[in-house]
């Protein structure tokens, strides 16, 4: 089957002369299903597409007015046989389809860690994934390597055969990650945190960009993804280490100005806190953070109290126990702790450094 | 519109807005433009041509009497299909403008248009295209043909019936105004929060596209209502559901689906209103708006939005392939239940639109399969009609070519349309061009194909005369292949992960497929010109054309059994039913029509309620659009007052004498016999 596959991508290839259809065929695992999905769902469909277009054509052939010769019922309008046919014919086809769509996309659930490396290589549960963390900004994209502690515009890098893990979020519109080659989309969305789950097989450099509008730079939206082997990646670590920037708070915000084809820049240190505030949405310093927010809810909502609660609590989530921060300022919220702490928790915990 | 103090311009005062002029001044004139210049010279001259033209020739009497103030749903359904012409013209010309723009921009020049310019043609070619084109023509056939195939004499309430169509209007003329006055959105036809909110579209445009959505939808759910009541009440004796022709069947779901979400669409359009005008936070980024709920429920109109358009057109080809190949429609019951599973369905499938935003595999399979399960009684309907062919004698008049384009070009739409349903496929072909390519297959090969299938049907009905059949065919032609040209090419850029709305690319790569598009739209230029062409030959030929018999294609349905065009009260008898196809029932038995007995006949009189209630609700909509709330309440009170003033116009029917009918009758009886001989 799998050979069949390949052979259909060639045909297709052959069949449209260019031969670099990036969707069919990708360099990253998780696209590499995907795009076999489109063969196989595409195959199957073709079962009954293709005799329906033929018996059209035969049809309108055979049973042309000029043609005497082809039989003629006026009142033939019905047959119970044939109505099982063609309503039967579509729902098996479209049972094996449902079956097939709910398999793959609960093995491609971009959210779920990845199964295995290639399809003649299995996962190494030792390995963690690397983790990326990737913020869409007007308009240009920013991404945060927490473990290595460097930040770059523009272009991303990453290992091959090593999983890859994305934070996605987004410190304007909705935008969409995705790098084709690589494993498909997400959305990426303000004041949230979407995530994907890859792998890159060849080494190779890797257009990127935003699939979902999201205003006047957007065509210039993109960056190159760089699949390296681990010393090419390490020499590429050590070379935004070495850049003089550094993405505090301020460099941030200046950087969350709006500016088309921002040109690719590193950062060789980030700030604890850039990760928290993209997601919160507060990178502007005057902005109340997300998780803040629904502290200030949790304890009471707007209002005056909620007036007082917003300053007295500013920046309360990043505490490290929250509980005993509330037991401590409002005595009386102490039965409550357990929950409002649960609810400052549906948002990502705010450090990244003890996420995993 | 941002200030240092406002970062995201979240205050609406961030611009000044003068208490009498609110933000009009001489600045929102787009002039420096030189399209926008070209164009509006162009419109211009092309506007005082026509003016001028009804003018001389004293038209404006007539206009206003026999065509804008009339409840005739014949008439109105005629003009609902000439708004659809014209918008389908400024639709093109902008689909024509993209086109050219990115065959430039592929192959290494800027292209024409900067980002903001391009950014607002696209949204105004989805905008018009989908409620100034597409629903006008489905409404239009559905005013025009499904009284009269039920046996009525109009619809269940007329003047609503024309009020609801101004609304349309007026909703249309915003959307032109838009072009000259100010700008129009940049937010895509959908406009996503939270970039249509005020902080990322502080513009005048996103406000454009809410009023007129907001005054056009009125208009839009009060016909669904209007239909359905007819339908459901005013069936001629005898005919019970299952005896209903296909077309009102699928104009009975297809209004029971307007009237289910056309309400949803208001309601969300009201919230991202409010957001703008009022500072809540609905969809905004800030304050716990959230955008994702705006996604949710724009989609949850939008899903069913696709059906609404393309039921009634299954409808129109369900009426043709029986006609055309002189035998029963193959199915009929199995046609009706598919309709009505597809009306359902259609409700809980809309979260395939975004299955990019993260929802679970659970959830994403279940809306993966449960659109898949949607092509179980499409394929139903499209084995249907080949079995209606089968065993026929098909006359490849130009509606059945148009069926058979039709055919053959949406069930590629349709296969794609299932691919993009498998979550993980969608997750690399989710807004590229290959989704771009699905959409148009299947409003073009369906939808599209099936207007001017039911056009070229219906004309004969409308005006007593064929269209000429040559530059038909030529117009179909050039569609066909233009179809084919434009979005074939569109499917492999998608397939090389290009993703749509790019008004820049980084290289020339994709030049050559671009370049084929372009050719592609040219070629459906050619077929929209073809097609004007083959109205005016037709028009200018047609005493060769002329059909007296009223049933110039042997049809099956009542509507074939007036004259052409039809009296303006339809049936001087309603017609009794017996069985489905109700006029075939009635040509093999011989029935014989009337020519004594007339009665008096009650009809409702024409009204100019509905033109001038519209007329003040463009005015309040401009209003708004610009905070010159002055007017906009002024207008406002005008048009309630206005409507209550209508409730004390007692003077609302009439009766028809029955010597009048039977001058009408008797002139009939005489073409008939002179048809005769």
């Amino acid at each position: 089957m799998k050979r069949a596959v390949h052979i259909v991508a060639l045909f297709s290839c052959f069949l449209l002369a260019g031969c670099d259809l990036v969707v069919l065929s990708p360099a990253g695992d998780v696209a590499q299903q995907q795009g076999e999905l489109i063969i196989y769902a595409t195959v199957l469909m073709l079962i009954v597409i293709l005799p329906v277009m033929a018996l059209t054509v035969f049809f309108a052939i055979k049973y042309r007015e000029s043609n005497k010769k082809a039989s003629y019922e006026p009142e033939w309008h019905h047959s119970f046989s044939l109505e099982i046919v063609i309503w039967s014919v579509p729902l098996a086809i479209i049972i094996c389809l449902a079956g097939l769509t709910w398999v793959a996309t609960h093995r491609l659930d971009p959210y779920k860690p990845l199964g295995r490396i290639s399809e003649d290589q299995p996962i190494d549960p030792e390995v963690k994934p690397l983790i990326i963390q990737v913020a869409s900004m007007d308009w240009k994209w920013l991404f945060i390597y927490p473990e290595q502690g460097i930040a770059s515009v523009n272009e991303v890098a990453a290992i091959v055969d090593r999983p890859i893990e994305f934070q996605i979020t987004s410190a304007t519109v909705m935008n969409s990650f995705y790098i084709p080659a690589l494993a498909g989309q997400i959305y990426s969305m303000a004041g949230m945190q979407t995530e994907m789950n890859a792998v890159i097989n060849e080494p190779g450099v890797y257009d990127g960009f935003s699939a979902n509008y999201s205003g006047a730079g957007f065509s210039q939206m993109r960056f190159k993804f760089h699949g390296m082997d681990l010393t090419g990646f390490d020499d590429w670590v050590a070379k935004v280490g070495a850049s003089a920037q550094d993405l505090d708070t301020d460099t941030l915000e200046a950087l969350n100005q709006p500016s088309i084809s921002h040109p690719v820049t590193y950062y060789g240190t980030v700030s604890e806190t850039a990760w928290d505030r993209l997601v919160n949405h507060c990178v502007d310093s005057d902005s109340l953070c997300r998780n803040d927010m629904m502290m200030v809810d949790a304890l009471g909502g707007g209002g005056l109290e909620g007036l007082w609660n917003r300053e007295m609590f500013r920046g309360i989530c990043s505490a490290e126990d929250p509980g005993a921060f509330i037991a401590m300022l409002r005595p009386e919220m102490r039965l409550r702790a357990g929950e409002i702490v649960t609810v400052m928790s549906l948002l990502p915990d705010a450090t990244p450094t003890t996420q995993h | 519109m941002a200030t240092s103090s406002d970062p995201h311009g979240l205050a609406s005062g961030s611009v000044d807005i003068d208490p009498f002029w609110g933000k009009l001044s001489w600045d929102i004139f787009p002039f420096y433009d030189p399209i926008v210049l070209g164009t509006f010279i162009g419109v211009v001259i092309l506007g005082l041509a026509v003016v001028g033209a009804i003018t001389y020739y004293r038209l404006w009497g007539y206009l206003w009497k026999e065509w804008f103030t009339s409840i005739d749903h014949k008439k109105i359904g005629i003009m609902y299909m000439v708004l659809g012409l014209i918008m389908l013209l400024r639709g093109f010309a902008d689909a024509l403008l993209m086109r050219g723009h990115q065959a430039m921009a592929a192959s290494g020049s800027e292209g024409y248009l900067n980002a903001h310019h391009y950014d607002q043609i696209f949204t105004a070619h989805g905008v018009i295209m989908i409620f100034f084109v597409a629903m006008p023509f489905v409404t239009g056939f559905m005013n025009y043909v499904m009284p009269l195939q039920i046996g009525a004499r109009d619809v269940a309430f007329p003047f609503l019936n024309n009020l609801s169509f101004w609304l349309t209007v007026s909703g249309a003329i915003l959307i032109m105004i838009s072009l000259f006055v100010g700008e129009f959105s940049t937010a895509g036809w959908l406009a996503y929060a939270p970039y249509s909110g005020l902080e990322y579209s502080p513009s005048v445009g996103m406000d454009y596209y809410l009023w007129a959505l907001n005054i056009a939808g009125v208009g839009t759910t009060l016909s669904g209502i209007n239909l359905v009541v007819t339908i459901v009440k005013m069936r001629a004796p005898g005919m019970t559901y299952m005896r209903m022709p296909i077309f009102t069947w699928t104009a009975l779901c297809t209004n029971i689906l307007i009237v289910a979400t056309f309400p949803v669409l208001a309601a969300t359009l009201a919230l991202l209103t409010a957001d703008r005008y009022l500072g809540t936070h609905f969809f905004t980024n800030e304050l716990g708006g959230n955008p994702m709920m705006y996604v949710n429920l724009i989609w949850i109109w939008g899903h069913p939005e696709v059906y609404i358009l393309i039921l009634p057109i299954f409808g129109i080809f369900s009426e043709i392939v029986p006609t055309f190949t002189g035998k029963r429609l193959f199915g009929y019951t199995s046609m009706v239940y598919a309709t009505c599973v597809i009306m359902i369905l259609s409700y809980i499938v809309w979260l395939h639109h975004f299955f990019t935003m993260g929802a679970g595999a659970n959830v994403n399979s279940f809306f993966g399969i449960t659109t898949m399960i949607i092509s179980i009684p499409t394929g139903a309907k499209i084995f249907n009609w080949l079995f209606t062919m089968y065993k026929g004698r098909i006359r490849f008049e130009t509606p059945m070519l148009w069926v058979m384009g039709f055919m053959l070009t949406f069930v590629i739409g349709g296969m794609t349309g299932v691919l993009l349903a498998v979550p993980p496929a969608d997750y690399v072909l989710h807004n590229s061009l290959f989704l771009v390519a699905h959409f148009h297959n299947v409003i073009i090969g369906g939808v599209v194909f099936g207007v001017f299938a039911g056009i070229i049907y219906w004309w004969p009905k409308a005006f007593g005369f064929k269209l000429e059949p040559f530059w038909g065919k030529v117009s179909f032609w050039c569609w066909l292949i233009g179809f084919y040209l434009a979005f074939m090419p569109l499917y492999v850029l998608g397939l090389m992960g290009v993703t749509r709305r790019l008004s820049q690319f980084e290289d020339t790569f994709y030049s050559v497929y671009f370049i084929i598009a372009l050719f592609g739209a040219l070629f459906v230029a050619a077929g929209i010109a073809a097609f004007l062409v083959q109205i005016v030959q037709s028009i200018r030929k047609r005493d060769e054309l002329r059909d007296v018999t009223g049933d110039p294609w042997n049809g099956r349905t009542l509507e074939w059994s007036t004259s052409s065009p039809p009296p303006y009260y339809n049936f001087a008898f309603t017609p009794r039913v017996y069985e489905i196809d109700a006029f075939a029932q009635m040509k093999r038995e011989g029935f014989v029509r009337p020519t004594t007995g007339f009665v008096p006949i009650h009809m409702p009189h024409s009204t100019a309620t509905g033109v001038v209630l519209a007329a003040i609700l463009t005015v309040m909509g401009f209003a708004l659009v610009w905070h010159v709330y002055w007017l906009a309440a002024a207008s406002f009170a005008a048009a309630l007052l206005y409507g209550i003033g209508h409730t004390f116009n007692y003077n609302r029917d009439y009766d028809i004498p029955a010597d009048e009918v039977r001058g009408i009758e008797d002139q009939r009886s005489a073409q008939l016999a002179q048809a005769a001989e």
